[in-house]
């Protein structure tokens, strides 16, 4: 069972020896006794564990300090909700669907980096949505299906896959 | 129903059962959604909140599979009732604690459980025991499509879905599972699990979620991107991939505790339960840590004075919500520890 305490100043990590300490735990089982580590030793100890390197937060903070940003993104706001770009910088959520256009190429940026380069959804759609929306995603999955089969030398499959796009495309 | 009855038995997740359940204690899917016509709740009025809510509500009750769902406001439960809710994992501590019409509808066998005005203007969310993924999927996906038939998703062809926050845009799934690795603690590899995560952009927390740390070792892991692949693709990553390596990791450390220094391994498992059988005092903290061994314990036959099922109840029962639930009245933090403890011997005297 460990506890957290309240950070004393200027420790020196047990571990390494090196680093300051910024975790401190009072061990009470098996016996009672106290260590102060730094972040680094304290993740290898499995007591804290590292969070992704890029947080999504840490790349809107990241993203807001870019100098081509900077000057766009500040006279951006919605006119349906009123929402502005800065708002949005410092709650971290849009106000309306609208949003998503109105702050266009520059939301969309960020949408890249916070999703490995994605840009375009290949999920499911809506029942509702018409039959145009339903045939674009499906022809976008198996381009992509395409190219992995392709990538993973399964030709029989990547044939099978072709043959599919082809019955997609014809009107 | 009524959530009073709910809290008579542990629950769906907390069954202990399924495929790779001695490591993997549940899986769990949630789809984010919102009405089209609405703005996001950071800009929506109090009357609007109110009529999604609404909205949204008379819609799910109207679903045929819904018809006994049991619907709580959440705004009107008292804070015991909340707190009850966020330990089942029906409602987030998001959910519980912010301010507005809210709510949440759940199935009468608890896979189920929608949020309404949470982050989103609805979430969708089923989960299960052990390793489920692809039959969540298929449940979740069928509630989605049968609400979409009858109402409009902000839903852009380009982008997906629409969320409030665009980390959740495109397909709005969170797939997770929960994990229990004291091994890989004890042996201090556990960033080996981090290390394995990271090329594929998961993310690794605390059971309660971000920010959280892991006690009773247990860790979350969900996807962080939702955009640019399928859902199933998604799921495959976590199932047949990710899941099943960490698990095999786990293994090989219980196995190595085995070979190298079993007696260690025995003592704190047998400690573990000495405190738990004798203890005047508990905090919920220590009752999450001492548990963790006693589950490894059962899970590598190692301890047999009660079975996983009795374990899982002591572990949902100590928590705060459930403990006060069952007292019958409010506690403050002093005395819920004695309470935790009298509980704790009782239960494992019934054994």
């Amino acid at each position: 069972m460990t506890l957290r305490s309240a950070a004393p100043m200027s420790l020196v990590c047990q571990h390494c020896k090196d680093s300051r300490a910024t975790v401190h735990i009072t061990d009470v089982m098996p016996e009672q006794r106290e260590r102060h580590l730094c972040q680094d030793c304290a993740e290898k100890e499995g007591i804290i564990i590292k969070q992704h390197p890029l947080s999504t937060n840490a790349i809107l903070q990241q993203f807001m300090k870019h100098k081509a940003v900077k000057g766009v993104a500040d006279d951006l706001s919605c006119p349906k909700c009123g929402m502005s770009f800065r708002e949005f910088h410092v709650k971290g959520q849009l106000g309306c669907p609208h949003d998503y256009e109105v702050f266009g190429e520059v939301l969309k940026s960020l949408i890249e980096r916070t999703h490995e380069g994605a840009t375009r959804h290949v999920g499911k759609s809506p029942s509702t949505a018409d039959a145009a929306v339903r045939k674009r995603t499906g022809l976008l999955r198996l381009q992509r299906a395409l190219r992995q089969a392709v990538e993973d030398e399964s030709y029989e499959v990547a044939a099978r896959i072709r043959d599919q796009i082809r019955v997609f495309e014809s009107p | 129903m009524t959530l009073d009855e709910l809290t008579l038995t542990t629950g769906e997740w907390l069954r202990g059962a399924g495929n790779l359940s001695e490591i993997v204690l549940s899986s769990r899917i949630r789809l984010a959604r919102n009405l089209a016509e609405y703005p996001f709740l950071s800009t929506a009025s109090s009357t609007e909140r109110t009529e999604i809510y609404r909205r949204l509500a008379d819609t799910i009750s109207a679903l045929p599979q819904e018809r006994d769902a049991l619907l709580i406001d959440v705004d009107e439960a008292d804070e015991v009732d909340r707190q009850v809710l966020v330990e089942r994992h029906l409602v987030s501590q998001q959910q519980a604690d912010s301010e507005g019409r809210r709510g949440v509808s759940i199935s009468p066998d608890e896979k189920q459980a929608l949020m309404i005005n949470e982050e989103d203007h609805l979430r969708i969310q089923v989960m299960g025991s052990g390793l489920e993924l692809y039959a969540l999927w298929s449940r979740v996906s069928r509630v989605d499509d049968a609400l979409s038939e009858r109402l409009a998703f902000a839903f852009n062809p380009e982008l997906g879905y629409l969320t409030a926050c665009p980390t959740n845009v495109g397909t709005g799934i969170r797939v997770s599972v929960m994990l229990h690795l004291p091994a890989l603690r004890m042996t201090k590899e556990i960033d080996r699990v981090a290390r394995a995560t990271r090329d594929m952009r998961l993310a690794v927390r605390g059971m309660h979620g971000e920010g959280t740390d892991a006690a009773g070792d247990l860790y979350q892991l969900s996807n962080q991107t939702t955009l640019g692949k399928t859902e199933e693709e998604i799921i495959k990553g976590f199932s047949d991939q990710i899941v099943p390596k960490i698990v095999e990791y786990e293994r090989k450390a219980r196995e190595s505790l085995v070979q190298t220094s079993p007696h260690l391994l025995d003592d704190k498992i047998w400690r573990a339960y000495g405190v738990l059988s004798n203890a005047r005092r508990l905090s919920s903290d220590e009752t999450q840590t001492l548990l963790s061994p006693l589950r490894m314990g059962i899970g590598m036959e190692r301890f047999d004075r009660f079975d996983i099922s009795a374990l899982n109840e002591m572990f949902l029962y100590s928590q705060p919500g459930h403990l006060q639930k069952m007292h019958g009245q409010s506690l403050c933090d002093e005395e819920r520890d004695v309470v935790r403890a009298d509980y704790l011997r009782r239960r494992i005297a019934e054994n």
